[in-house]
């Protein structure tokens, strides 16, 4: 296909698009409006659960199903970076060596440090009563370990971070929100139902399983983002190529 | 007040989005895409949406341009000792690597 002619491809596909699009929205209720169907419908059902939270209600209590598909879709995509990014014959591991860091910004990786750690388990216990939740409370966690990557060197993250711990870590947090959708058939109910006692509104203990399974999705998010950014790392830091051996990386990179 | 902050934000994520996709050197739209994160973070919040403002923050301004960064600086040090065939002992990819931006670039498409 030449340049013009897919560019020609390109503008029919978007002319086409933009039509409907367009159409799609002009049968939109107006922005900002009072017309919310299913707003209305979806917090009606989290209050009647006693779920602060509505989104952490659709999340995991209404849409706890979906919930379980996009978990295992982080899953999958940690476990092919771990297949993809492994080290393979022709590769070398290199120790890391220490980096000069000034000390400024080590002593504000060390003051923010415990500050983002605290920070991420909050949004992570308060996932049913405050914005937040399993997910961004985890990267969250995961994104504050590597302040000491930031702020010290790849040997400081090595020493807090043993990697095995956290897949076993990632693999738990899947498990238990199937075991706890499981529990609920064994409990006399469907898959995933909402059998726990629901509490008291707007403290930590209410919302059922609602909080059971925000924390598994809380341990499978900050473990799984910290083993993927490990093997990012490791390609990065520590992995070479044997000297004299460009078969390694033609073999990766599929030249 | 919040449709002027929705107008704002809207023409920020379509400026920093816009500015994402021109950028040809990668490390540079790292850098940029980190600015659309934020520019979608603000935008979430002024539509009321604090659930995905912290995840777009979290996954959209920190850990796909770090895991960008990674992969540019791994891909770089690839080609270079392929191309000169030395063992290279400077991995920190300074300055003096913008000149191979390009030739990745070529090899991805």
């Amino acid at each position: 296909m030449t340049r013009q002619s897919r560019l020609w491809f390109f503008l029919a596909a978007a002319t086409v698009v933009a039509v409907l699009l367009v159409a799609a929205f002009l049968a939109l209720p107006h922005f900002g409006g009072g017309f919310h169907p299913y707003g209305d419908r979806s917090v009606r059902a989290a209050l009647a659960h006693r779920t602060a939270n509505a989104v952490a209600a659709v999340n995991f209590d209404q849409r706890a199903l979906d919930t379980l598909g996009e978990e295992t879709i982080l899953f999958a995509a940690v476990l092919g970076a771990v297949v993809l990014l492994r080290q393979i014959p022709g590769e070398r591991q290199e120790a890391p060596r220490p980096a000069q860091v000034p000390a400024a910004v080590r002593r504000l990786g060390v003051l923010l440090l415990p500050v983002a750690l605290l920070v991420g388990m909050y949004v992570v216990a308060h996932g049913q009563v405050t914005p937040g939740g399993g997910f961004q409370g985890g990267i969250v966690v995961a994104t504050a370990l590597h302040l000491l990557y930031v702020a010290v060197d790849y040997r400081a993250l090595e020493r807090i971070r043993p990697l095995a711990l956290y897949e076993v870590g990632d693999v738990a947090g899947e498990a238990a929100y199937i075991v706890t959708g499981i529990a609920a058939m064994l409990a006399g109910s469907a898959f995933l139902a909402n059998v726990l006692p629901w509490g008291t509104l707007g403290t930590l203990t209410s919302g059922g399983t609602v909080v059971v399974l925000n924390a598994a999705v809380g341990m499978e998010v900050a473990c799984g983002v910290v083993v993927l950014l490990a093997m990012f790392l490791d390609q990065a830091v520590r992995i070479e190529e044997s000297p004299g051996n460009s078969a390694a990386t033609q073999g990766r990179t599929g030249k | 007040m919040t449709d002027v902050l929705i107008a704002v934000a809207l023409f920020l994520v379509a400026a920093t989005a816009t500015a994402a996709v021109l950028n040809r050197e990668p490390l540079r739209q790292a850098l940029v895409l980190s600015f659309l994160g934020l520019a979608l973070t603000l935008l979430f919040t002024f539509v009321q949406a604090p659930d995905v403002a912290l995840s777009q923050l979290a996954v959209g301004s920190a850990v796909t341009p770090l895991m960008i960064v990674l992969t540019v600086g791994k891909v770089r040090r690839g080609s270079t000792s392929r191309e000169h065939s030395i063992d290279d002992d400077d991995d920190d990819g300074g300055e003096g690597d913008v000149g191979d931006a390009g030739d990745a670039g070529e090899e991805a498409r």
